[in-house]
């Protein structure tokens, strides 16, 4: 019984050098021989999370308590905030505190974190003052920042800022403790100057490295800011949540915040990873 | 520039302690030339910390803290790693999940402190249910990736030898996916030990996370703020040291060829 | 001795140049690929990677699929062992066609095949998972022996070098027993000095034990050296351009006249004459 059924070849990508091509990746084809091979029914994702909201909503319609609202409810939810502009704003207010806590972190973090990363005695030196402060959360530093800057936007962006810090320098350490020594190598056998070596071989080898690190450091300052602006700021996605419960237990409305915390959120992270398939940059990446 | 050096010993040592000490008089001498009298100094913090153990509050206070830690972390280890073997190993279910996870993950775990508290009051539950929260989506992602990223060529291997699928899972594809998965133990928990005192600012009333806010909040004792925040400092290094621990097991250690 | 069976097997060379010979009837053969077709389909474009190839191998014969790389030799073979379903065509060991890998049927990766979290001992009891445990440690030790890794037991791959590590797959792979072996470029990672070491080592074992060996390599020497008969198949989409027979009796003398004139033949085969 011959027939010719195609089979589909992997994630390979020939453009990458051979030792990086697992070649026995081919046989992660549809047609391998794997039990679980078999089990590719190709459900979509939609009808898996429509059955979710289905069981979400024959619970909450259920439920004495009426703690959980249903999916139409918080729809709903997410429709009343829009016309009032009090959801665009607050995604606004939320967005700018980011930006702005972010952005300076990342400035001031990532040549700092390249000149540390790149002496060894430096990185000796700070290593444990870092790992005791790393497992400091954002928030325990409320206290201080409500005492120098009061509540309000400077306050959140301070918290912003110090959420980002020190990953962002750690990450900028890593990276310059990577960079292959061949490459530093091959430069100043071309006789390059030093501050061409930082230029023209240093910073494009860190790129891709730093690019993750901004990238997961961007979701934690997400998460940080929302949790910053429930306790201490009175604007902003995160106190729209709090609000909403404290004036008048519209849990509709906390569960819509929540969703479209989690979409912003998610654009943030597809906007940054974008960014990783730059063509000039995409050396640095394996196939995911 | 980053030719290879050799360190004496006393160097791995010096530079660190050079380091605290001139942070440490960095800061003593900002607060004196400041003149401010609610930001404490480094003798105000330490005076703190001696207050705390006095007041027997230091060691209750860490210890309900990292209780709540081991309730939500190793709930959601428990369910996250198997979670994570199947859609790992089933592509299709992946697939399916996976917008799903990707949408709730960059939800702060703090954003469900309402309805953690709407479901379960103000308590350990409440903290319980968001450090679960706050676990249970990186482990299972971390999981994931570890059992995609097990070389293919292990799996054939085990098949050419005729081990059946469940054995395959046990015997092959866990063993290889597991430095993965013991990193996304010690990311997870790092994660869990910032949880556990943002939700203690909120939802309770002991823990380290409270003492911070509650030292402010009653008596502007701000000693007392920074003596909580170097302990939960410390702490979480503790949890993290103790982590990387499993690391070195043999049986996962051939993953970690080039650290530290 | 060892090497006349095989050349029985196969048909007798006329000429005492190169030439290509004929296959062992599909009755007398261990194994059978008839006709095995491979296309894949990559970003919407069909690519051919193997183009009705036959082969047969008999019982104990060693043979060496030649070519340079990425020509699909590797691809065959996965098809072979049973990773792989074939476009068109199809394999028949024992006479029944192959439908998925076998433990009878061993593939040896590269060294680093063997599994990183087990040791030496526990690698190679890996398949021996329905021996008694009495008899499980008591093939460890005699495998161990074979390939020469006594007092490695207890160690994990990671602290062996390369060529240890390719033994100990071989060694995996030989302690459940299989018939047939395949091979994909197990040396290749090697350094050419252990890679030498290794070859005399296959064939110590070869001869021991006399499974029947699929070998792919892109090296020519390599070829020569090992096998009973190489194919030597041309690039991607790779045809079996000529099977040479290896009539030189082993030990062999990588020096002698006949060795000398199998290797230039290959060579002007694949179109790397030694001009003038």
């Amino acid at each position: 019984m011959k027939h010719l059924a195609l089979a589909k070849p992997g994630l390979q990508d020939s453009s990458l050098p051979h030792s990086q091509r697992d070649p026995y990746r081919w046989s992660q084809i549809s047609e391998e021989r794997t039990p679980a091979a078999k089990f590719r029914l190709r459900p979509l994702p939609s009808a898996f999370i429509t059955v979710l909201l289905m069981m979400w909503h024959v619970a909450a319609t259920h439920q004495k308590l009426h703690l959980l609202p249903t999916p139409l409810a918080v729809a709903f939810g997410i429709v009343e905030l829009a016309p009032r502009g009090v959801l665009l704003k607050y995604t606004v207010a939320s967005l700018f505190r980011v930006t702005w806590g972010f952005t300076v972190a990342a400035v001031l973090a990532t040549p700092v974190g390249l000149a540390l990363g790149s002496h060894r005695r430096s990185e000796m030196a700070l290593n444990p003052l870092i790992q005791i402060l790393r497992p400091i959360s954002p928030l325990a530093w409320i206290p201080i920042s409500i005492l120098w800057f009061g509540v309000g936007d400077m306050s959140a962006i301070f918290l912003i800022f110090m959420a980002s810090f020190l990953p962002l320098t750690v990450t900028a350490m890593n990276a310059a403790a990577c960079i292959p020594s061949v490459h530093v190598s091959a430069a100043r056998n071309f006789g390059l100057s030093y501050w061409a070596l930082i230029y023209r071989v240093l910073l494009p080898s860190v790129v891709p490295q730093l690019i993750i690190g901004l990238r997961i450091t961007l979701g934690i300052a997400w998460l940080v800011v929302v949790a910053a602006e429930m306790i201490a700021v009175n604007s902003g996605l995160g106190f729209l949540i709090v609000d909403a419960r404290n004036a008048g237990n519209r849990y509709d409305l906390v569960i819509a915040g929540m969703a479209i915390i989690g979409i912003v959120g998610l654009l943030l992270d597809t906007a940054m990873r974008s960014l990783e398939k730059v063509k000039s940059l995409r050396w640095g990446y394996s196939e995911d | 520039m980053n030719a290879p050096l050799q360190f004496d010993r006393w160097e791995r040592y010096f530079w660190p302690l050079l380091a605290i000490n001139i942070t440490l008089a960095l800061w003593y001498f900002s607060v004196r030339w400041s003149g401010t009298e609610i930001f404490p100094s480094p003798l105000d913090v330490e005076r703190g910390m001696a207050e705390l153990v006095h007041r027997g509050l230091l060691w209750r206070y860490t210890l309900n803290s990292l209780s709540r830690v081991a309730f939500g972390y190793v709930s959601a280890v428990l369910i996250g790693i198997p979670a994570g073997l199947v859609l790992g190993w089933y592509p299709a279910a992946a697939d399916m999940v996976n917008p799903l996870i990707q949408v709730i993950r960059p939800v702060s775990p703090i954003a469900w402190i309402p309805v953690s508290i709407a479901w379960f009051g103000i308590g350990d539950t409440a903290a319980t249910f968001l450090i679960f929260l706050a676990s249970f989506f990186p482990i299972i992602v971390a999981t994931m990736n570890g059992v995609r990223n097990v070389p293919s060529m292990y799996r054939c291997a085990g098949r050419n030898f005729g081990l059946s699928p469940a054995n395959l899972i046990a015997k092959v594809v866990l063993p290889a996916a597991l430095p993965q998965i013991v990193v996304g133990l010690r990311i997870t928990l790092g994660i869990a030990w910032l949880v556990v005192v943002a939700a203690e600012m909120i939802a309770v009333d002991s823990g380290l996370g409270y003492l911070v806010i509650d030292s402010r909040n009653s008596g502007k004792r701000y000693d007392l703020v920074v003596a909580a925040m170097i302990l939960i400092g410390l702490t979480g290094l503790g949890l993290d040291i103790a982590i990387r621990r499993i690391e070195k097991l043999k049986s996962v250690r051939w993953g970690f060829r080039n650290e530290h | 001795m060892a090497q006349t069976v095989s050349t029985l097997a196969s048909t007798f060379v006329a000429t005492s140049k190169v030439a290509s010979v004929p296959q062992p009837k599909p009755l007398q053969a261990k194994l059978c690929a008839e006709g095995v077709t491979m296309i894949f389909k990559r970003n919407g474009s069909y690519v051919p990677v193997l183009e009705d190839v036959t082969l047969s191998a008999s019982e104990g014969e060693f043979v060496c699929l030649l070519g340079p790389s990425g020509c699909g030799k590797s691809t065959f073979l996965n098809i072979l062992a049973g990773f792989l379903v074939p476009t068109q065509g199809r394999v028949l060991i024992d006479g029944k066609a192959v439908r998925g890998p076998d433990p009878r049927r061993i593939f040896v990766f590269q060294e680093r095949g063997v599994f990183p979290w087990l040791t030496v001992s526990g690698n190679i009891g890996f398949g021996l998972f329905k021996c008694s445990k009495k008899e499980r440690t008591s093939r460890i030790a005699y495998y161990v022996d074979m390939v020469g890794l006594q007092g490695f037991e207890g160690a994990y791959p990671h602290e062996l070098s390369g060529g240890m590590k390719q033994r100990l797959e071989v060694a995996r792979a030989l302690a459940v027993n299989p018939d047939m072996l395949f091979l994909d470029e197990p040396f290749g990672a090697l350094d050419s000095i252990t890679r030498l070491t290794m070859r005399s080592e296959l064939l110590r074992i070869w001869e021991a034990e006399r499974k029947t060996i699929i070998f792919v390599t892109h090296d020519i020497e390599e070829a020569i050296q090992l096998a009973d008969r190489v194919v030597v198949m041309s690039t991607r989409p790779a045809r079996i351009q000529r099977i040479v027979n290896i009539d030189i009796i082993r030990p062999r003398d990588i020096s002698s006249r006949r060795y000398l004139e199998l290797r230039d033949g290959i060579l002007e085969e694949i179109g790397l004459a030694h001009k003038g």
